[in-house]
């Protein structure tokens, strides 16, 4: 029930009302105000005044170009969020930031002893360490920025909510962060590499358009899986078990290429698409490039365009996948 | 339920007064914030009955064309219906008790909560006054500093500029060296303090502020009023929302009344005020209003 009383006459209360209990202030103010009769032109007078006054509807999603300046400049803030969540991650921990490193070392050991040791996938695969430490490295980039951007905008609804900026900032720079931390990873693989004897070679550079492809596909896939988790938030539920299923056809731990020549029975559209898995090309591509004993004959058949086509096709279609529903998000 | 009567003849009353009775007067103002019949409705996922049972979730499932509360979706309906015209120049303050819609409006004007009915038109791009949400209480003073203009929307030649400024705002050095120190370590008033020094820190065409006038001591208090005032020079029409009505009075010539999600009154202050601090006054039976 409503509790709306009004506490007594007022001086300017017109005499012509009665007033009963429920009677609401704002009654009183439309009769000094205004005649009721005005009311149908009024509707349209408030649209017609913004028009006259060149107001634009709030929170309106803006054109794609304008989107993307918009996104550009807040490069800064996409950075600065990245580094800063990256930097806060450990910040109370006594070995703080030395956990970068030791995070995906203690990864890859475990996965060693389960694979290399007990499994022992590494026969027929030489150099199974770095074979190994690159496969998880690379897996666990797609992996986290993947679970990151599915709750880049359920997780941070506040800031949604709070300030005004291009949504796809978010993702974008979670994407960032998990970046950085495969960065710091990195070199923690480039000291296994020269412990176990790999040569360094002009081919390391070749790590920097990988990681650009892989970048730019991850942070697709994220704006894609931002999106859905926005709306529906027990994606992130599901996630973790569609991501270890993925992993696991991936060749992370064991060589699509062995498989497939010790079972030359088996149908080629399942070598095609173990081959064709984004994330298997470009965790292959990582190997060709670190270590000399994966030759390009390991590598599947056009795997350079393979590469850039899963990064242009996630990195453009999620993109404009996520700015379609970008008025949406902060809807609670 | 008895309030339909009331809520179809309210609706015209915040749509026309207004329109009519500003635009009509003087015809020169230019209009900076205009609601048209704006409703606001938030979803709640897993509030029905057996919400965290897995049956009662598989039943919602299973009967998808159920009403929404059966699905166990229910829907808050935090503004209704509420129309109004701010002008460059105003000061509008916004009143109600809690959890009337005040604040919800205000994120509304800024863009950032989707309305469900109607428009909100705006001159330029309002903005909120509070960065809480960007910062990190893991992060030393300084680099929130950064982050919070950065967020804003700053530059950082902007941020660079204004370091000094904002820290000595703040005044979180005078009992030493604690902008190095990582958030958490600072006392509540010390945080809102800060925060409210990073988010003053900007220059806004339209500026909403929200109880951002309560926090810190006394002194602190007194600082930030002046530091609203002059923004308001700057700014061209501020929205302030606060339960403290001196602070209204002092910043304020116009009031919004917002009880439930619906626009009660629109008016210059006094009016407005002493209507709501009759409503609010917990002491006094109400009498019935006869002359």
């Amino acid at each position: 029930m409503r509790s709306v009383r009004k506490r007594g006459p007022t001086a300017w209360e017109p005499e012509a009302r009665t007033p009963t209990p429920r009677v609401k202030a704002a009654d009183v103010s439309q009769v000094l105000h205004t005649p009721p009769q005005a009311r149908a032109e009024a509707r349209e007078d408030l649209a017609a005044l913004a028009a006259r006054h060149g107001l634009s509807v709030s929170g309106a999603r803006p054109s794609l170009p304008e989107y993307v300046r918009q996104l550009w400049a807040r490069r800064h803030f996409i950075t600065a969020f990245a580094t800063a969540k990256l930097t806060s991650q450990y910040s109370q921990a006594k070995l703080g930031q030395v956990w970068q490193v030791m995070t995906p070392l203690l990864n890859a050991a475990v996965y060693y002893f389960i694979f290399g040791v007990l499994l022992q996938t590494k026969k027929n695969v030489p150099d199974y360490i770095p074979f190994l430490v690159t496969g998880v490295f690379i897996w666990t980039f797609t992996q986290s920025s993947i679970m990151a951007g599915t709750k880049a905008i359920s997780g941070n609804i506040g800031l949604v909510r709070a300030l005004h900026f291009p949504r796809a900032a978010l993702p974008l720079s979670f994407c960032l962060q998990q970046l950085q931390q495969l960065l710091f990873s990195m070199a923690a693989l480039v000291m296994i590499l020269l412990v176990v004897g790999v040569p360094p070679a002009l081919s390391w550079l070749l790590a920097v358009p990988v990681l650009v492809l892989q970048f730019t596909f991850n942070a697709g896939v994220s704006m894609i899986l931002a999106r859905l988790g926005a709306k529906t938030p027990d994606i992130a539920q599901l996630m973790p078990f569609v991501l270890r299923t993925w992993m696991y056809i991936s060749g992370v731990m064991w060589s699509i290429d062995v498989l497939l020549s010790e079972h030359s029975d088996l149908p080629t559209w399942v070598a095609d698409v173990l081959r064709a898995n984004p994330t298997a090309v470009y965790i292959d591509l990582m190997r060709f490039a670190l270590i000399d004993s994966f030759r390009a004959d390991n590598l599947p058949p056009h795997v350079w365009a393979t590469a850039v086509g899963w990064a242009l096709l996630a990195g453009v279609g999620g993109f404009i996948y996520f700015w379609k529903a970008e008025e949406t998000y902060g809807r609670g | 339920m008895a309030d339909n009567a009331t809520l179809t003849d309210i609706d015209h009353v915040n749509d026309v007064k207004d329109v009519t009775a500003k635009t009509g007067v003087t015809g020169e103002r230019i209009p900076t914030v205009i609601a048209d019949r704006v409703d606001i409705v938030y979803r709640v996922n897993g509030t029905s009955a057996g919400r965290g049972s897995a049956t009662a979730a598989l039943n919602r499932i299973v009967r998808r064309k159920k009403t929404e509360k059966a699905s166990g979706v229910r829907t808050v309906h935090a503004v209704r219906n509420v129309s109004f015209v701010a002008y460059k120049g105003e000061a509008i303050g916004l009143i109600g008790t809690n959890g009337s819609g005040k604040s919800t409006l205000l994120k509304a004007v800024a863009g950032l909560l989707p309305v469900e009915n109607g428009k909100i038109y705006t001159d330029g791009q309002p903005s909120l006054l509070g960065v809480n949400a960007a910062l990190m209480s893991d992060l030393t003073g300084e680099r929130n500093v950064h982050l919070g203009g950065l967020a804003m929307g700053m530059t950082r030649e902007q941020i660079k500029e204004r370091y000094q400024e904002i820290v000595d705002f703040s005044g979180i050095n005078e009992k030493g060296d604690f902008i190095s120190l990582p958030m958490r370590t600072y006392s509540s008033g010390m945080g809102s303090r800060l925060r409210f020094s990073i988010a003053a820190a900007k220059d806004h065409d339209v500026l909403l502020i929200d109880e951002a006038l309560a926090t810190g001591d006394a002194k602190f208090r007194q600082r930030s009023a002046d530091r609203i005032r002059a923004m308001r020079e700057h700014a061209g029409t501020v929205f302030l929302v606060s339960h403290s009505n001196s602070s209204i009075r002092e910043t304020c010539e116009r009031v919004l009344w917002l009880e439930r999600g619906e626009l009660r009154m629109d008016g210059p202050t006094e009016e407005v005020l002493k209507e709501y601090e009759a409503f609010t006054e917990p002491k006094k039976k109400p009498r019935p209003a006869k002359a």
